[in-house]
């Protein structure tokens, strides 16, 4: 047997294991993930939420998939027929391949590439790909307005988020997420992590991740109040599911990306307990938790607020801690807090 | 044939069909989107050379910017394209022209580098045995900074002349002014009522 997984095929039939084994971990987490979204939600409404299929209502989105999936998909007579099929494809597959650099404990990833974190920023820096095809196919103005303002928002949000990521990867001296979370594991616990000297960064880089994922209160390409649902206006069935899918899948994505960035990824927050996948879901769970709050409490942005936040606030913010950050490490400031370097740079 | 070998070949073709389609489709949408097919295909070729830090920042720069600002302006401009390409039936010798002229200079340049005597004293040796990633930054931090510095400046004098040409600053319309709206006093803005939890309005 042992021989048979160092042939060729064997070693395809590991990797194809593997991928499935992160697919069905995502796909099983996107189901109570929008069930816990929508019951977060009701909640803080003092709604009830989902509560009729299955044990309190946990199989509803199972029942909404299926319903997805059944009815008929509807193309408009207008509509530029391969790219309007094209665009929520683009969405769900781009979120999912993201998650091949994303490691769940020390050895527990796809692949273990040197610039990891430069792949997650350039998938979603693809992602915007999805909602323009989606809305200009549409052939139809809501649509339009919606991947028009979408592509502004993603592309000013990159930039500052990009910056965050500098910074962190200044202090590691590498991209490889194995590296970064090593980087934080200490005798200290949670104090080694690095939301303690790059303490503003963690809120800049949640907010950024909101703006990124079209999340409330930065949700103005699909606004319900001014464009209907913006660039998912004219889908519907199994391409519509593919959209939803595809930007809960992102915003776990991000949730992951917080985690292993600034809160130790898989290492125990107290030094005497053992580290596990378990913190990293942890972790997740609990960051999800504070986007579903954010929606449910944080009334929309106007679209030129979204646009200065991003231009005049977080870019001047986030450039001015990069290079507090590189003169912190390279002096050795705060006692070596900024410079991590395993690698001999 | 192997893995390598394979993938060099999907990609190479890939990025051959980007190229053909972004020239021939008759919709400007489509020519920018096949164009991002021949740019992830060259990241893709990048990958297999072993230059990854150079295939993220071509997907990053030019697919995920440049490439959206182009589909942005090409959705937005309403261009009338048969009158565009009436245009370019006139112009097609001159570009032919122009086009095999250059590829004859590629020819010569590559032949002639290629060909020649001390071929392989030319090419430059491998640099440092890091990651790519800490060896380009080594170069381009450590040994050419200020040439790097120089040519940020450069953009820098590009950019604010772009901003010049285009700003064009209008006193005759209503402007949002964020400071007075966030200096705005909530207690005379907006009344505040107790309501008991569980009740609801």
């Amino acid at each position: 047997m042992n021989e048979f997984f160092s042939t060729n095929l064997g070693i395809a039939v590991i990797l194809l294991a593997q991928t499935l084994a992160v697919v069905g971990f995502v796909m099983i987490s996107l189901l109570f993930l929008v069930y816990g979204d929508r019951k977060i939600w009701a909640a803080v409404q003092m709604r009830r939420g989902p509560n009729v299929v299955g044990l309190f209502g946990m199989l509803q989105t199972v029942a909404d998939a299926l319903k997805y999936i059944l009815k008929e998909i509807i193309i408009p007579a207008g509509a530029d027929r391969p790219v309007f099929i094209l665009a929520p494809l683009v969405s769900f597959v781009l979120a999912m391949l993201a998650w091949a650099v994303i490691p769940f404990n020390s050895t527990w990833v796809l692949a273990d590439i040197n610039v990891a974190l430069l792949f997650v920023f350039a998938v979603s820096s693809l992602e915007v790909y999805g909602v323009i095809m989606g809305g200009w196919a549409s052939n139809s103005k809501y649509p339009f307005l919606g991947s028009l303002r979408s592509a502004a928002q993603m592309i000013s949000y990159e930039v500052s988020m990009g910056l965050i990521i500098i910074g962190v990867v200044i202090s590691t001296g590498s991209m490889n997420f194995g590296d970064i979370v090593a980087a934080q594991n200490g005798s200290l616990g949670f104090f080694n992590w690095y939301f303690i000297p790059h303490f503003p960064m963690v809120f800049l880089f949640f907010i950024s991740a909101l703006a990124e994922t079209n999340r409330p209160p930065f949700d103005l390409p699909e606004a319900e109040s001014e464009l209907v649902a913006g660039y998912q206006v004219e889908y519907s069935s199994t391409p519509f599911l593919l959209f939803m899918a595809g930007e809960y899948i992102a915003i776990f994505l991000m949730c992951a990306l917080i985690t292993l960035l600034f809160f130790g990824g898989w290492t125990s927050p107290l030094p005497f307990i053992s580290d596990g996948p378990f913190w990293m879901i942890g972790k997740m769970a609990i960051f999800f938790f504070l986007i579903a709050m954010v929606k449910a409490l944080v009334p929309r942005y106007r679209y030129d607020q979204l646009m200065r936040l991003g231009w005049k606030v977080f870019l001047p913010f986030s450039l001015i801690w990069v290079v507090f950050v590189a003169f912190a490490a390279k002096f050795g400031w705060f006692w070596g807090l900024y410079a991590r370097w395993t690698l001999g740079v | 044939m192997g893995i390598g070998e394979i993938a060099f070949y999907a990609f190479s073709i890939s990025t051959l069909i980007g190229g053909v389609f972004t020239v021939v489709s008759r919709n400007p949408v489509h020519s920018v989107l096949w164009l991002i097919l021949s740019f992830i295909s060259a990241a893709g070729l990048f990958v297999l050379l072993g230059a990854e830090f150079v295939a993220m920042l071509l997907i990053i720069v030019y697919v995920g910017a440049v490439a959206v600002l182009f589909l942005f302006v090409v959705m937005m401009l309403d261009v009338d394209f048969a009158e565009l390409k009436a245009e370019m039936a006139r112009y097609f010798p001159l570009g032919l022209l122009i086009g095999v002229i250059v590829l004859i200079q590629l020819m010569f340049a590559f032949g002639i580098w290629d060909y020649s005597d001390g071929y392989q004293q030319r090419i430059s040796e491998v640099i440092g045995s890091g990651t790519n990633t800490a060896e380009l930054g080594a170069i381009i931090y450590d040994e050419y900074i200020l040439i790097f510095q120089l040519s940020g400046l450069i953009l820098l004098v590009a950019m604010i002349g772009a901003i010049v040409l285009t700003l064009r600053h209008r006193d005759d319309i209503k402007r949002q002014d964020v400071f007075a709206q966030m200096m705005r006093d909530p207690e005379e803005a907006m009344e505040l009522k107790d309501i008991k939890p569980g009740q609801g309005l």
